[in-house]
């Protein structure tokens, strides 16, 4: 029976079946975060429990860490108790945790992939949504709760009922301009934020073949806001040279050994899947988010759905309070528009491929005077690489702000954010109502879009600039 | 956990589709390391106006949501942030069910972890019992868990799935953990046929 590389990927981490309760699963890696552990290490306190795998539980800090001088104290009191919780229950329970004085603190889906430590094969959970980047190396990926963080530790397991497979075939050539980053706008806008409930995403097709690692974890990423559980890639030669070399990447033979096991995983010919939806990369154009969630996205130039024109009227009520609440009117474009703040960062779009395409926009070039533009990369990692290719010299002579690691105004934990009502471009996941600061408003977009943005201090289509 | 029993209960309205937990509580208060306190920060930002004063529009501040224990929300309910603190916020204000016509999977599961109970009705019930809210406010529901049956306010018996295995933790109040430490042989003799492929620690 041929299967997909989702249902290799459930089979392979099968500990216990049992007729009318959920299959308990095997988890490879668990990657733990300050804000969803704190509540789960205090029930294995308050049960006396242990964690049981240290050795496949890695902790960093990156949500309420403050981007700016790490010398100097953290001013917020309440995240700096939470962020030496962290390495207090770490330093307790015996696991490595990347904290705010490691050479490797980042983003915790940044920090994962480029230790090597997310590899094909594997089951991996964190207390985060986004866990679902970590399905660009052919890995089963998701996102949990902290009563299932606190599973996890105690047991390494995770009591779970099959998805549906959901396969989003994506072929041609992506244009000068559009990015992975539109590969995921484009897929959400069509199915809805609740398209892909209760599936996993296979991404294949020559488009997802011929990106880059780090375009496949955009790509991956932004999953959950198609509603998916989780969605992954199947491992391929860019995958392995990807991983070869790395940190925790097997090596020698048992790198061999590895390698022989990874190509089994693609989804066997014939596999059947119980959803598919194809997408053109050579049509796609790029995408721009104007409401209140990541479904409510559009090709930059095309006009915003006009409410009075829609017909079914909860979708009707639902354009009209995003409208409303975005401060913009139905039927016209979002290009021109003005914008406060840019953001370039987050687990989405802050590898340094990122930051490369957007020095790339802006090198040579000035930020508009009425735009704050804050660079954030992902991880210390990416920070060095950065540095080396001297790109904090082309963000900082362009007018932006270089800062430290962590997932900043993505969710506005730390102190970067919007002011109410300022409106920003921003290459994070979420354009939420106050996600990136009470009252803000947040246009999603590539970090080539957001560059080229930042320029002109309006919305704008970066093909005019390339 | 605490067993989930029967009851009957007013309902509060917000027929909004695809409520994100960002919304039901906002990220700044998820600095806190502790699971309580979260009542008087669920839907902060529509129930409190920029001075802090609870806006009067906002559904939980009329009078009919003082002790109702259903939440009657749209499409998609708990979409986005995986944040259990979601949960936590709603069942500390008083709620034990949200009614909907879907749910959020990370959403769905960690409230059944709380003892607070994702009914999902097919479209044409969950219009009914809008409709019948909007005609009187002090309408009620009742929910029996074990017959997975939801009563609306007219009489109607709708039936809602819920899995045997939650239904037999939430009825009983048993902690999936417990249930998970049972399984500690077939655990122990998984990890001894598969090595780890890493180690974190080395």
């Amino acid at each position: 029976m041929p299967r997909t590389i989702i249902e290799k990927l459930w089979d392979s981490h099968v500990v216990y079946e049992r007729a009318g309760a959920p299959t308990l699963l095997h988890i490879d890696l668990h990657l733990v975060h300050e804000v969803t552990s704190p509540q789960a290490f205090q029930g294995l306190r308050d049960r006396g429990l242990k964690v049981r795998r240290p050795d496949l539980t890695l902790a960093t800090a990156d949500h309420s860490i403050p981007t700016t001088d790490r010398s100097l104290p953290i001013a917020d009191q309440i995240a700096a108790r939470q962020l030496a919780q962290l390495e207090t229950n770490c330093a307790e329970f015996g696991i490595r945790c990347l904290g705010i004085r490691s050479d490797w603190q980042g983003v915790v889906h940044i920090v994962g992939p480029e230790l090597g430590l997310t590899q094909p094969g594997m089951t991996v959970v964190c207390g985060d949504s986004h866990t679902a980047t970590h399905g660009a190396f052919g890995a089963l990926a998701f996102g949990i709760g902290t009563s299932e963080v606190e599973q996890v530790l105690a047991s390494q397991c995770l009591l779970q009922r099959k998805s549906k497979s959901f396969q989003v075939r994506v072929d041609g050539k992506l244009r000068p301009g559009v990015a992975a980053k539109d590969i995921i706008l484009a897929l959400i806008a069509r199915i809805g934020v609740g398209g892909g409930t209760g599936s996993v995403f296979e991404f294949t097709g020559s488009a997802i073949g011929g990106l880059s690692m780090e375009e496949r974890m955009t790509v991956c990423n932004m999953s959950i806001e198609g509603g998916a559980r989780a969605g992954l890639i199947a491992p391929d030669d860019t995958t392995f040279q990807y991983l070869s070399g790395r940190a925790h990447a097997p090596q020698g033979a048992a790198w061999d050994a590895a390698l022989a096991s990874w190509k089994q995983l693609p989804t066997d010919e014939g596999a059947a899947y119980d959803r598919s939806v194809a997408i053109d990369a050579e049509a796609l154009e790029p995408m721009i988010t104007y409401g209140t969630n990541p479904g409510m996205g559009l090709p930059i130039g095309a006009p915003l759905p006009d409410p009075a024109q829609l017909a079914d009227p909860m979708e009707r009520e639902s354009v009209t309070k995003a409208l409303k609440y975005m401060g913009l009117e139905g039927g016209r474009p979002l290009l021109g528009h003005a914008i406060d703040v840019v953001f370039i960062g987050s687990c989405t779009n802050g590898r340094i491929s990122d930051l490369r395409a957007a020095a790339g926009v802006l090198q040579g070039r000035k930020v508009s005077p009425k735009v704050r533009v804050l660079v954030v990369p992902g991880s210390q990692e990416v920070k060095r690489q950065a540095i080396a290719e001297g790109l904090p010299e082309i963000f900082r002579a362009a007018g932006c702000q270089w800062r430290e690691p962590g997932c900043s105004m993505c969710i506005a934990m730390n102190g970067d954010q919007l002011s109410p009502g300022e409106y920003s471009v921003s290459t994070s996941n979420r354009n939420f109502e106050g996600r990136q600061g009470k009252g803000g408003r947040t246009f999603l977009a590539s970090p080539l879009t957001a560059a080229a943005s930042a320029i002109t201090g309006v919305v704008t289509d970066v093909r005019t600039m390339l | 956990m605490t067993p989930f029993t029967n009851f009957q209960s007013r309902i509060v309205p917000l027929p909004l589709n695809n409520i994100d937990t960002d919304q039901i509580i906002p990220a700044r208060f998820l600095k806190t390391t502790s699971k309580l306190g979260l009542d008087a920060q669920l839907f902060c930002d529509w129930r409190y106006d920029a001075a802090g004063n609870p806006n009067p529009d906002f559904v939980l501040n009329q009078p009919l949501a003082r002790g109702a224990q259903v939440l009657l929300a749209g499409d998609n309910f708990g979409c986005g942030s995986s944040r259990e603190h979601a949960p936590w916020a709603l069942t500390q204000f008083g709620f034990r069910a949200v009614i909907s016509t879907s749910f959020a999977d990370i959403f769905r599961q960690n409230s059944l972890k709380n003892s607070l109970l994702p009914i999902a009705i097919p479209p044409d019930a969950h219009a009914d019992l809008l409709a019948a809210v909007a005609a009187n406010p002090d309408a009620t529901v009742a929910i029996d868990l074990p017959r997975q049956k939801l009563t609306l306010p007219g009489g109607r018996e709708v039936e809602f799935p819920v899995d045997e295995f939650s239904k037999h933790c939430l009825v009983n109040g048993v902690d999936e953990l417990g249930y998970i430490l049972q399984q500690e042989p077939a655990i122990a003799a998984f990890e001894a046929a598969h090595p780890a492929a890493i180690n974190t620690l080395g």
